[in-house]
């Protein structure tokens, strides 16, 4: 009897190396635990599979070794090798073997082309010249740079790149020519940009948005010919559109689109779509049982995906049927999201409303710069699929729905305040799109795992790690997993900020050590340790850069300044009420000029200095204190200003005299810290030209005293104050805003206004104003003299922060930029000249907007 | 009080240690910057007693200024908070803990005679 002999191990030849193509490898060595195969791969690139998708961030910090995509260990043994900078060039079906461009010859059991998609370069003349690129791989990205660095070197002046295409990569391009410093042109043949996903009424808005980054946009129009420019730098060339415009430019970019690289297969005599690719069946198979195509060199059910997720999908499938499964491959969604700097933009499913009978439900509003736009089916129930620009927030919500019954009215869901029906998905409707996750899955781990937040979901499951634009609804899945949104304030304390405050009030807790070893636990965070800090300076438990205090605060309050986007730092001094004589003005002139700050007037009534460094901060405030000025509390939660009108002073229609109250009421809560800021207004009658009604306290002057108003806020969710007490005099409307705001500062929430407070101070049946009033006027709690007491505390102790930093050297110590060289400034830091003031030169960099989360 | 050193042993072995202040100087639970030769380190003194020491570039705003990052710990991996947009970093590996797959440099660094020291080359 012949011993049974495992089968010998199948040959496997994988021809590229790129993102998909590096997938399918790692899903199948995943699976084939008994290496039925051995895989050899061929890369025409010179380095391994690397992340095309992210290949813009390589302009923004990122290198390639960040950019890496082959997991540890993938090519470590001989049954699986990788040879880099080796092609195939042809496949000899009847010899199964393919023969590479270093002339060997490897032969396979199953053949899988990974080709991917070369970039599509229109024949324009002059598309030969040195100075032309694509975008598609590190290379070209490494020459792009290259010329940029050169053109830096020798342009004198504006430097400037064209780029064609206006589609997706096309704008992706023009960003990383901003990054390059270079202000880059688009031409795009169609009359809007990234005419395949968006439709015209977005494409306008998405136009302006774009012009606003600093690129010139030609539509419609087409580049006839490319020449070598006439300076005397041969490496200039001019661009002529066919509408006659002529560029001069450093560089030009072509992204006019892709094409599936199916020449291997069309040498070999296999199948092809009708416009392109290798076509393959529903298992990836070719018109030869022995090769697969996969990824963007496929045409998968008669389409070319130019996406990176339906290649995965298709790299699963393969990996599944070589080792003998059935899975198939399903139409893919093609939706998209921007990733551009600072310019929202989404479009999914069907965008352009090509569906038979479809409805268009259009909402523009100029003024926001937001458009959005649903496509619906004829009879208006099912949504088909959409266009948002300026405000994409809602796409993570809709894109799940496209296919399903409409949730409610159209309008309603994309109206801009509109909050969206509370509607449960389907559990099969796919929430991450980027790793093929459906809610049935997310909502599974989350139950398996007992998974409690966001960063839980996203280490468990990928959903959310790839653009990131399902975050909020991993959200909305929590809550309806049941998970109880924690009212703990973070994981190191179970309590409420207000529970915390109390807690140190009644037990005197002096430092934060002492709180979270009895009542937490681990060392705090960036939302614990200033609500600490905050309350600690409330209950003036010491100065707040003293001692453990000082490393609670976030960095605003530890250099009493507000850091800006570029690490530098503003200046404000307190100008109470808006009121500052002529002196005091030239000093601040004089400052400004002396230490080369950016003045501008702000909207609280008062001037801040931009762009200081953090050495010359203690010599600015030093000038400042002498000269009278004190902290304005500009960086602290805490009151900020007391706007005022002129009042009866001088004003004709003045009844009280507005600036003096406003200033009375600034010195007296300045200093003060609070869960969050606090702006005052006081008007001298009720033409109200100091806003007061849009401020946490109001005051407006009667014929026989003050209207008190309570709860305003401008900001992101504006709201009118309340009015609290009318015609009241002075005496009892200072005793009433004490208490207002010290019972504020005992029980609200972390980084909750005044104007929220009020509103969540509803008890059955009262709404929060008349529970204020109970408290505030009545005394219903019995507390109001302990917080007429606390204010009276505050007011005598007030000292102003500045003064105290600037004699103490143990405080002044932390002003330098480097711990080794004290008197070295911060060479990141640069600055150029607009309109006769300093402005920042910002480090190239800056993917945090691009990801952000609209959350 | 101990002192931990985060750094390979290979490393510690190597010359080129680049010396940057007192230990005293740094203050517990607060990171500060150093500038050695072009490049900007972010050093930081936990409530242990262990240094840490990472690139003071903020990966997603490019400004330098992790060393101004509120000082802490998550799942007690001891953490900074990025002081612009307040993304989590470990002070171990350098990994964001808010962002799979972003990630700063960090430095081995040690104590010598009192003196902090870290090896960047
Ligand atoms: C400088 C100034 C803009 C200006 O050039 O005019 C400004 C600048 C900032 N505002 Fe403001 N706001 C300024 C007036 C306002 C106003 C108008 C006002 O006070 O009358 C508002 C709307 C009124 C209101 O607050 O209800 C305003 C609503 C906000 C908000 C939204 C608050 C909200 O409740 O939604 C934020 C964000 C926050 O605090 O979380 C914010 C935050 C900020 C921050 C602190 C953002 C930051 O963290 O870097 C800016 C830093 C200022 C700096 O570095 O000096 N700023 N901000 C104004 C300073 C006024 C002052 O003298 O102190
Ligand atoms: C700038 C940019 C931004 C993008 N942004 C997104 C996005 O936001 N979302 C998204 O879904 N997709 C995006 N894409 C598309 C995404 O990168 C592709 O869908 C994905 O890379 C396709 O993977 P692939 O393996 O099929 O092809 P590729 O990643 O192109 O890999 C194919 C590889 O095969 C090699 N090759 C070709 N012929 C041979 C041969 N004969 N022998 C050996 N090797 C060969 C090629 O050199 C290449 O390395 C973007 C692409 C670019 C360029
Ligand atoms: S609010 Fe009244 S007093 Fe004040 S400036 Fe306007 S009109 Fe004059
Ligand atoms: S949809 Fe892109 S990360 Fe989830």
């Amino acid at each position: 009897m012949t011993p049974h002999l495992p089968n010998p191990p199948k040959r496997l030849v994988v021809v590229g190396n790129g993102m998909v193509g590096q997938r399918f490898v790692e899903a199948l060595r995943a699976r084939d635990a008994d290496r039925a195969w051995t895989i050899t791969v061929l890369s025409e690139e010179p380095r391994r599979a690397y992340d095309r998708v992210a290949l813009s961030s390589y302009f923004d910090g990122a290198d390639a070794a960040s950019l890496d995509l082959v997991a540890d260990g993938c090519y470590s043994d001989d049954t699986c090798v990788l040879h880099l900078g080796e092609s195939a060039a042809s496949i000899d079906r009847a010899g199964h073997s393919v023969l590479t461009t270093t002339g060997r010859t490897l032969d396979y059991d199953a053949l899988v082309l990974a080709t991917g998609s070369y970039p599509f370069v229109p024949p324009v003349p002059g598309r030969d010249l040195p100075g032309c690129f694509v975008y598609r791989t590190l290379d070209d990205l490494d020459a792009i740079r290259a010329a940029a660095e050169h053109a830096a070197a020798t342009t004198r002046g504006r430097r400037s790149g064209l780029v064609i295409g206006g589609g997706l990569l096309g704008l992706e391009a023009a960003r990383a020519l901003r990054l390059l410093g270079m202000s880059p042109h688009v031409v795009e043949l169609a009359p809007r940009l990234m005419p395949l996903q968006v439709d015209e009424g977005g494409g306008a808005l998405l136009r302006d948005m774009i012009e606003a980054l600093d690129v010139t946009v030609h539509l419609g129009t087409s580049v006839a010919r490319i020449e070598h420019g006439q300076a005397r730098d041969s490496r200039r060339m001019l661009a002529t559109l066919a509408d006659g415009t002529e560029l001069d430019l450093d560089l030009v970019v072509f992204s006019a689109g892709i094409r599936p690289q199916d020449g291997l297969a069309r040498d070999a005599g296999l199948a092809l779509g009708a416009r392109g690719g290798i076509a393959v069946d529903d298992g990836c198979a070719t018109s030869d049982p022995a090769i697969f195509a996969i990824g963007e060199c496929a045409c998968i059910g008669e389409r070319v995906y130019g996406l990176v997720a339906p290649g995965y999908a298709m790299a699963e499938v393969l990996a599944d049927r070589l080792l003998g499964g059935t899975a198939s491959f399903t139409p893919a969604d093609t939706s998209t999201k921007l990733k551009l700097m600072g310019v929202d933009v989404a479009s999914f499913g069907d965008a352009l409303a090509q569906t038979e009978g479809a409805l268009e439900v259009t909402l523009s509003n100029p003024v926001d710069r937001t458009y959005a736009k649903l496509v619906v089916s004829d009879d208006a129930k099912i949504l088909l699929g959409g266009v948002l620009v300026g405000d994409a927030s809602k796409y993570a919500i809709l894109r799940p729905l496209v296919g399903r019954p409409l949730p409610g009215d159209p309008v309603a869901m994309i109206a801009p305040s509109g909050g969206m029906p509370s509607m449960s998905l389907p559990p099969d409707a796919q929430v991450c799109a980027c790793h093929g996750l459906t809610k049935a899955s997310i909502c599974g781990a989350i139950a398996e795992h007992g998974l409690t937040d966001v960063p839980g979901i996203k280490a468990c499951t990928k959903a959310g790690t790839g653009c990131g634009s399902c975050v909020p609804l991993l959200k909305t899945l929590l809550a309806e997993s049941g998970v109880a949104q924690s009212t703990a304030l973070c994981e190191h304390f179970a309590q409420t900020r207000a529970e915390l405050f109390d807690i140190v009030r009644r037990d005197r807790i002096a430092t934060f050590t002492e709180l979270i070893s009895v009542h937490g636990h681990g060392r705090g965070c960036d939302i614990c340790k200033p609500v600490v800090a905050s309350i600690l300076a409330s209950l003036d438990l010491g100065h707040i850069l003293d001692g453990e205090q000082s490393a609670l605060q976030d960095t605003n309050d530890h250099f009493l300044a507000n850091i800006q986007r570029n690490g530098t730092y503003s200046v404000v001094p307190r100008i109470a009420g808006g009121e500052v004589t002529p002196e005091k003005l030239i000093v601040l002139g004089e400052v400004a000029r002396d230490f080369q700050l950016y003045t501008k007037i702000t909207g609280g009534q008062r001037i801040d200095l931009f762009g200081a460094r953090v050495e010359p901060l203690p010599a600015i405030w030093r000038r400042l204190v002498d000269a009278g000025f004190e902290s304005g509390h500009a960086y602290g939660k805490a009151l900020r200003t007391v706007k005022s009108c002129v009042g009866s002073t001088w004003c004709r229609y003045g009844v009280q005299d507005s600036v003096s109250l406003a200033i009375e009421l600034e010195l007296r809560y300045r200093g003060i810290r609070s869960p969050h800021k606090i702006k005052a207004g006081v008007s001298g009658c009720a033409r109200e030209c100091a806003e007061a009604q849009s401020k946490d306290i109001g005051v407006i002057a009667t014929e026989n005293g003050w209207n008190l108003y309570v709860g305003g806020n401008g900001g992101f969710r504006p709201r009118h104050a309340d009015l609290l007490m009318k015609d009241i005099d002075t005496a009892t409307l200072i005793r009433t805003i004490d208490r207002f705001i010290m019972f504020y500062i005992r029980t609200a929430d972390r980084l909750q206004r005044t104007s929220v407070w009020v509103e969540s101070l509803s008890r059955d049946g009262t709404d929060g104003l008349q529970y204020l009033t109970s408290v505030l006027v009545d005394d219903s709690l019995g507390i109001a003299a302990e917080l007429d007491a606390a204010m009276a505390t505050h007011v005598e102790r007030y000292e102003d922060e500045w003064a105290a930093v600037l004699d103490d050297p143990e405080r002044l110590r932390r002003f330098v930029s480097f711990v080794n060289a004290p008197g070295a400034p911060d060479p990141s830091i640069a600055f150029v000249s607009e309109r006769n003031q300093p402005r920042p030169v910002l480090p190239l960099l800056g993917r945090g907007k691009a990801l952000e989360v609209l959350a | 009080m101990t002192t931990t050193i985060h750094a390979p042993l290979e490393a510690i072995r190597s010359a080129d240690w680049q010396p940057i202040c007192a230990y005293a100087d740094l203050t517990p639970e607060r990171g500060c910057a150093a500038l050695v030769g072009s490049l900007q380190i972010a050093l930081f003194r936990t409530f242990d007693g262990s240094v840490f020491a990472i690139s003071n570039q903020d990966p997603f705003t490019g400004a330098y200024v992790l060393s101004r990052g509120i000082v802490g710990t998550r799942n007690d991996v001891p953490t900074v908070a990025s002081p612009l947009h307040k993304q989590v970093f470990n002070l171990a590996t350098g990994a964001c803990l808010d962002d799979a797959g972003v990630a700063v440099t960090t430095y081995p660094v040690r104590l010598s005679d009192g003196v902090v020291q870290v090896l960047a080359a």
